[in-house]
């Protein structure tokens, strides 16, 4: 990234959740600058899911501050929901609907105009090259459309920021790297991006990836810079050595 | 509001695009409507009824408390007018009245001949044909032991009328039946799917993290039900005043706001169900376990609930629908006013707002 002074849009001061003695997420602190892609990582079970939970304002943190886009996660969560765009790694769209009743339904609670919706609309289904069957359920699709779908939805509009939960789970490696694609567009049209991903090949697309092992941020840089200071030849090194000394299994 | 009715517009795509569930929901209440009527069986014991005996002589003493020491009846001796008998039947205070002549031992030993008039509530068909039946019995019992001892043969006419439900049509007790079960299962256990298979499908959390406020994807998760649920509520009366000749005595209005009232009540508790259920199939089997079951055993509808061991009859207070069918069955058939039924619907009221208020409650801790 060129950018030289950094806008901070994620900021998050030793963010923990704590379930009962269990400390799920501890004292996180990291930013996001804006229109970065930031690679959240770690292992099944390691935190990634509760901090980003506390960060979309469904899940309330034990302790610690953060802002998203410039809003306090206890006070300002409206401003914050109409900020971001969510992809979980569950299948998120309705199946039952049509593609164009998707994307109407989402352009309608995210409280778009009917004529912007429509537009916007042609635009994406053109753009996805799914002219033909935009009036079909979405159930029809394959997983790899469905995902693709369920992210241009997820930014359809416009958020800050866009959370996206393991939004590759399941698919095949072609369809990854077309992900990889939009996600690259998207960050390119100065939407930030926010991933959690546990593989370790998506890590090296990263600008900055955290690797959070038993609840803790045990390292944060660029993919470079931790290959270099780990003396490892790839992303998936860097995990091993780091995620040995886990405690958490699956 | 843009955004309540796009969601309520997706929720009717859900449905409609659902053939099976469009048939339970609008099919099921037709089918039950039409087959239950025919097979409910009533026994009778410790019935309250009341007695006017105008002649109070030595023989409808002996008559008294033969009914009385049979196990099928109690005598609430506190009534002695006929005008607090009528007040009785509305409130379902009695079941049965049995009303002496006057003069009644003379007129037996003068002309051999002497009036017994039996008056049942016939809300229940079966159960005011069995209670009468029993009533007839006891005294031709009394007459056969006279005649024992005297040459001249008694004769005692007993005159029955059945209220409400002159010709015992089954359908005086299906109909009520079937709307407090039919708008339970659509409202509860239709709504508590709907909501917990967005949470199952992770949509939920989608729409938790989207600015649509949490309590907006409530309401509009259940205004489509609601709507169906009028709609089952029209077809139910029109099937019962056209077909079954069944006609609604009391006022139309009185029994649709009931009946909103009582879908409230069924709409909170499928939110209840889905505040503490994360699978469809969980929310299924408790709509259908806790729901379906007290609602057919123990609302009075298919069984009698004095006849119930005393806990059961503790338990069936809780039960919402029983005290919707004491309402419909008011209103429809015996034509009471609200004078009447005021406290059965506040008991709705109060259960919809505790069942709404746990369900807020509960909905909140899980964000």
């Amino acid at each position: 990234m060129l950018i030289t002074e950094k806008e901070i849009v994620i900021k998050t001061d030793k963010l923990t959740k704590k379930f009962g003695d269990f400390v799920a997420a501890s004292e996180i602190t990291f930013e996001v600058f804006k229109g970065e892609i930031f690679g959240f990582l770690g292992a099944n079970g390691a935190g990634k899911t509760t901090a980003m939970k506390m960060l979309i304002g469904i899940s309330n943190p034990s302790s610690g501050n953060a802002q998203v886009a410039g809003y306090d996660i206890y006070k300002q969560t409206e401003q914050i929901k109409k900020s971001i765009g969510y992809m979980s790694q569950k299948f998120s769209l309705y199946e039952d609907l049509t593609i164009k009743e998707n994307i109407q339904l989402f352009g309608g609670i995210y409280g778009l105009s009917d004529k912007e919706i429509k537009s916007k609309s042609e635009e994406l289904i053109t753009k996805l090259g799914l002219n033909t069957e935009a009036d079909k359920l979405v159930a029809s699709l394959p997983l790899g459309w469905k995902q693709k779908l369920a992210f241009s939805i997820a930014i359809f509009h416009q958020p800050k920021i866009v959370f996206l939960d393991e939004p590759t789970g399941g698919v095949d490696p072609i369809t990854r790297r077309q992900f990889w694609d939009m996600i690259y567009e998207a960050s390119h049209n100065g939407i930030t991006i926010f991933v959690t991903t546990h593989y370790m090949d998506e890590a090296e697309y990263c600008d900055r990836v955290s690797i959070m092992v038993d609840g803790v941020i045990k390292a944060l840089d660029s993919p470079e810079n931790l290959k270099k200071q780990f003396n490892a030849k790839s992303m998936d090194e860097v995990f091993l050595m780091l995620a040995r000394g886990a405690k958490r299994g699956e | 509001m843009k955004q309540l009715l796009t969601f309520v517009k997706k929720e009717f795509h859900h449905i409609l695009r659902d053939k099976r569930s469009m048939l339970v929901l609008i099919g099921l209440p037709i089918v039950q409507l039409l087959i239950f009527g025919f097979a409910i069986t009533n026994e009778v014991r410790n019935t309250n009824i009341a007695v006017l005996d105008n002649s109070k002589d030595e023989t409808t003493q002996i008559i008294i408390t033969k009914i009385e020491s049979s196990q099928y009846f109690d005598i609430d001796r506190t009534i002695s007018t006929s005008d607090q008998i009528e007040k009785a039947f509305k409130t379902g205070k009695i079941k049965v009245a049995v009303i002496f002549q006057q003069n009644f031992q003379e007129e037996l030993a003068h002309f051999n001949k002497a009036q017994l008039q039996i008056i049942a509530d016939a809300t229940d068909p079966n159960q005011a044909t069995t209670l009468t039946n029993y009533i007839s019995s006891i005294v031709v019992d009394y007459q056969n032991q006279v005649n024992q001892q005297n040459k001249l043969p008694y004769t005692i006419n007993t005159e029955t009328r059945m209220l409400y439900n002159p010709q015992l049509k089954g359908a005086y007790t299906s109909v009520p039946g079937v709307m407090g079960m039919i708008l339970l299962l659509i409202s509860a256990m239709m709504t508590s799917i709907a909501i917990v298979k967005e949470k199952e499908l992770g949509t939920m959390e989608i729409l938790l993290v989207s600015p649509m406020k949490p309590r907006l994807v409530v309401v509009s998760k259940v205004i489509p039900y609601f709507i169906i649920s009028l709609i089952n509520v029209a077809t139910i009366l029109i099937l019962s005043v056209f077909v079954l000749g069944l006609p609604i005595q009391g006022s139309l209005l009185l029994l649709i706001g009931s009946t909103v009232i009582y879908i409230f009540c069924a709409l909170s508790l499928g939110l209840l169900i889905s505040t503490i259920t994360d699978t469809q199939q969980a929310a299924m089997l408790i709509s259908l376990l806790g729901l379906m079951l007290p609602v057919v055993m123990l609302s009075g509808y298919a069984f009698p609930i004095a006849n119930m061991p005393v806990i059961l009859q503790v338990l069936s207070t809780i039960v919402p629908a029983k005290w919707y069918i004491i309402i419909v069955k008011g209103v429809m058939i015996k034509g009471i006013d609200i004078t009447q039924i005021w406290k059965e619907l506040l008991i709705l009221v109060i259960m919809t707002v505790i069942f709404l208020s746990i369900s807020i409650k509960r909905f909140k801790i899980r964000l």
